[in-house]
């Protein structure tokens, strides 16, 4: 027997111990925050609370303004960064023919997705309130600039894994680039769009640093049109406003309680989503 | 020999700083099988690319000299009609990830054809000259990789021939495949030099001299012999074209 090894033993038990002291911990805390949330959570959550406009009169207090602003401030955002992420994506991976070029504006996107929200946020409040005005659109652009990256990047990534030989044999049929792109390359990288589009939803969905500067407090119901051009706070900033400025604890944590399931459910999405195209690819 | 469909001209090829064709000159005939045969890296398959300008998609590629077809310079013509009217088929089988119908309706969609009985048409003539048709004709709908290899591999010979080319290109079509899908497409590829002009890069003696009625060996970018195909097999010329069909090297 090596002698080297002999003193070590003692440790193996130990580190076993340990490891599994942490996991144990992580999965601890995890149920406990999640349980502590709903349960404080769901006892305030009601149908009034969800389906009414808060009232100083009446002393309501209702999130129907919140859950509107946050629906489309996710619309909206996602109605930009869409179109504008898949097509630097496209642009970079199909057209860019200077690997310097696209490799700048890969690095930039990267350092893009690393800085926190709270700038993003400073920033949008001095190119887009200041021009738009404290609005739910100021917001949404804020959130366009964040969520680039994660749109740009996994279209990219998806991009990439679709197989040269299907490039070849369209324009071996004669095939312009864009019909390639359109008919066959696009096509089959939806999943990267789709892993994209469910990030950035959760994303959007848990953003406030940035939506305290850009897109305002206010708590009235409006359309759509109306609610871009005027300011509202979405789910996480009417948290803030309910918790820690009118110690309205109730409806705080039935917001909270919300935006949990909300994440669950994207969790969930996510994986289906996953599979779907598994299953796809392997048929 | 029948009439040439494409001329080759002095042609010379750069990867960048290396030279992967050097001055070859050969004339391509209609209704006819030319092989295509050499050591790998010898640019055979370079040479099949350059044909249809499918090098074109290689930022680092050059050429000099002249490819004429049909007297047309390739180089002066429009690449996406250049290739409807010179097809390619590829080493590994490539059909696109949707069903077999929208596979073969793909090259004539592309060139405007919308008309769905149109379509229909061509698509099941394309798939019965392809030798396929009473294998996929009652699941037309279903996903082309469901395919076997080798009905992949004729699936993408239909998809090449629905768009009516002149010129069929084929890189190693059967590199990929088993002795009896090998044997489908060459009896395949017999059938279709009645009306098209058949370009194959092949690594395999025995299918150069079963199907071909020309064929060409390359060496390091030259062209060494051109000849026809039981000639060139039984007195070759040229000294390096016999150490390589007798197995010396390659």
């Amino acid at each position: 027997m090596m002698m080297t090894s002999s003193p070590r033993r003692p440790l193996v038990p130990l580190v076993r111990v340990l490891s599994l002291l942490a996991a144990g911990l992580t999965a601890l805390l995890t149920l406990f925050l999640i349980g502590y949330i709903l349960l404080q959570g769901l006892p305030h959550l009601s149908w009034e609370l969800v389906s009414t406009s808060p009232s100083y009169i009446s002393q309501r207090v209702g999130i129907l303004p919140d859950l509107l602003n946050t629906l489309y401030i996710t619309l909206t955002t996602l109605l930009f960064v869409l179109p504008l992420g898949v097509g630097a994506a496209v642009y970079l991976t199909e057209y860019a023919s200077s690997r310097r070029l696209a490799g700048a504006i890969e690095y930039a996107a990267e350092a893009l997705a690393g800085i926190p929200s709270i700038i993003y946020g400073l920033v949008g409040m001095l190119l887009f309130s200041n021009t738009l005005g404290t609005s739910l659109m100021a917001g949404a652009l804020t959130l366009v600039i964040m969520n680039l990256p994660t749109i740009m990047r996994n279209t990219q990534e998806s991009l990439k894994t679709v197989p040269q030989s299907y490039r070849e044999g369209a324009f071996g049929l004669g095939a312009g680039k864009w019909r390639v792109i359109r008919t066959v390359v696009l096509p089959n990288c939806l999943e990267g769009v789709v892993t994209g589009c469910i990030l950035s939803v959760g994303r959007i969905l848990g953003e406030s640093a940035a939506l305290l500067f850009t897109a305002g407090f206010a708590h009235t119901a409006n359309d759509f049109f109306t609610a871009l051009s005027s300011p509202g706070a979405t789910l996480t900033v009417a948290l803030y406003v309910y918790a820690k400025e009118q110690g309205e604890f109730g409806a705080a944590f039935a917001i909270a309680a919300i935006l949990m399931l909300l994440a669950l459910a994207i969790n969930l999405l996510a994986t289906l989503s996953a599979k779907f195209f598994q299953r796809r690819n392997a048929s | 020999m029948n009439q040439p469909v494409i001329t080759v001209q002095d042609l010379n090829l750069w990867y960048g700083q290396s030279q992967a064709l050097r001055s070859v000159s050969i004339q391509i005939p209609d209704r006819a099988i030319t092989a295509l045969i050499g050591p790998s890296g010898c640019g055979k398959s370079t040479f099949l690319k350059t044909l249809d300008r499918m090098n074109d998609l290689i930022p680092s590629v050059r050429v000099e000299g002249q490819v004429l077809y049909q007297g047309q310079d390739i180089f002066q013509t429009d690449v996406n009609q250049l290739r409807r009217e010179i097809g390619m088929v590829f080493q590994k089988p490539n059909p696109f990830p949707m069903s077999i119908y929208d596979n073969v309706a793909y090259g004539p969609r592309t060139h405007g054809t919308r008309d769905k009985k149109t379509l229909d048409q061509l698509v099941e003539r394309a798939l019965r000259d392809a030798a396929i048709w009473d294998e996929v004709k009652d699941r037309l709908k279903k996903n082309a990789l469901s395919l076997s290899g080798g009905q992949q591999q004729r699936l993408c010979i239909a998809r090449a021939l629905a768009v009516q080319p002149r010129v069929l290109l084929m890189d190693e079509p059967t590199s990929a495949l088993d002795p009896i899908s090998t044997s489908r497409i060459e009896d395949l590829v017999l059938s279709l030099k009645e009306h098209y002009a058949i370009v194959m890069v092949t690594h395999n003696m025995q299918q150069a001299l079963r199907v071909s009625d020309q064929t060409a060996f390359f060496l390091l970018g030259e062209l060494i012999e051109f000849g026809e195909t039981g000639t060139l097999f039984s007195q070759p010329r040229d000294k390096r074209t016999e150490d390589y069909i007798t197995g010396r090297f390659g």
